[in-house]
């Protein structure tokens, strides 16, 4: 090494400004990853900081936990939406359907960098292996999203009395239940609206890494990278992943706890 | 179609049992922080001192995620920053907005 550091990477064969150098020290795609991240992390930021201005704009739920009715007068408490598990019916385990995705997601994320850690190895058994547990993990976690999203849309048994404005423009006073974007059962309209928006855009993202995933599992498994020399696109799909992971742990934190 | 060589013409190198250590230790912090969270979400009383606590583990786990799953720590100073400092603002935008919000209630309600 030269006396002089800089962030630059330089090429020993064409010196600094022959080409072929690398800004930063990482590699042009990990560096554009980055970037995107970067982005992406402003868009969901600027959802995540709406959730909250829109939530304290609006009266919380005060009085005791186990007389909550849903209305759009005030703010739901979370544990007391979210408090349904599969395959059980009329069960009140709040946050339990929840916690799990998260841990779902979480472990998807550290069987994600043991991929990568594998791919600094160059070894495509492991690599291969812990993509797979990840994909499994990203699938499962779709499948419980789709049923958080089917749930809160079909509501419960009981469903709440409300009085609002419908699409019609005309005030109506009836049960409702479950929730759409004109009304829901749980709180105010932005209650759902924000809800599907957000975790339908979080979702997405899942959606597009699960993709991405069993690509870069298949290019491993037939051995691409191992022609191309480097595992590099385990680790610029693996920054994608982790950056899901990321957002979810906002996600939960603002839907789910707050 | 011609059959693939499909034999690893790579060094495989031997497992860095220390940095996958690191890893599940770290999954294991994330673990904690979570259960601590779901924890006092059912002991504690709704309200500021709750939100912040919980926005506060929410950034700390984000930490752990960024520097040690996505390898932030690792990357030279001027990468690291340039994603990081960025972010700053996104702290303004949290009290702007929420401060906004709590004027918009005072208002309507």
């Amino acid at each position: 090494m030269s006396a002089h550091s800089t962030a630059i990477g330089v090429s020993s064969k064409r010196g600094i400004w022959g080409g072929g150098n690398e800004p930063l020290k990482a590699s042009y795609g990990k560096l554009m990853m980055w970037f995107f991240l970067l982005s992406d992390i402003f868009t969901f930021a600027a959802f995540l900081i709406t959730y909250l201005s829109i939530r304290v704009s609006y009266p919380a739920y005060a009085g005791p936990a186990g007389d909550f009715v849903g209305s759009n007068e005030y703010w739901p408490v979370p544990e007391l939406v979210f408090d349904a598990i599969p395959f059980v019916h009329g069960v009140h385990a709040p946050l339990v359907f929840v916690g799990i995705m998260t841990f779902i997601l979480i472990s998807s994320s550290v069987t994600m960098v043991l991929a990568v850690e594998a791919g600094h190895r160059n070894d495509r058994n492991d690599v291969v292996k812990w993509l797979l547990w990840t994909i499994l993990g990203g699938a499962t976690f779709l499948g419980c999203q789709a049923w958080e999203w089917n749930h809160f849309i079909h509501g419960t048994d009981g469903g709440s009395a409300l009085t609002y404005i419908n699409s019609l423009n005309n005030l109506v006073s009836e049960v409702v239940h479950g929730a759409n974007l004109t009304v829901n059962e749980y709180g105010p309209a932005s209650f759902a609206q924000l809800f599907f928006f957000i975790t339908g855009f979080h979702g997405f993202h899942v959606t597009i890494g699960v993709f991405l995933l069993f690509l870069c599992f298949y290019q491993a498994a037939v051995g691409i990278y191992d022609r191309r020399g480097h595992y590099e696109m385990v680790e610029k799909i693996g920054l994608y992943w982790h950056f899901v992971d990321l957002v979810w742990v906002f996600v939960f934190t603002l839907f789910y706890l707050i | 179609m011609e059959i693939q060589q499909n034999k690893s013409t790579l060094e495989v190198y031997p497992r860095n049992e220390e940095k996958i250590k690191k890893i599940w230790k770290t999954a294991g912090i994330l673990l904690a922080i979570t259960v601590a969270e779901f924890i006092m979400a059912f002991t504690m009383d709704r309200g500021l001192i709750l939100y912040f606590l919980f926005i506060a583990l929410t950034i700390w786990k984000a930490r752990y995620i960024m520097l040690e799953f996505m390898h932030l720590g690792d990357e030279v100073k001027p990468l690291f920053y340039s994603i990081i400092v960025p972010l700053i603002f996104l702290i303004w935008l949290l009290i702007a907005l929420a401060k906004e919000g709590s004027e918009i209630f005072l208002m309507r309600w």
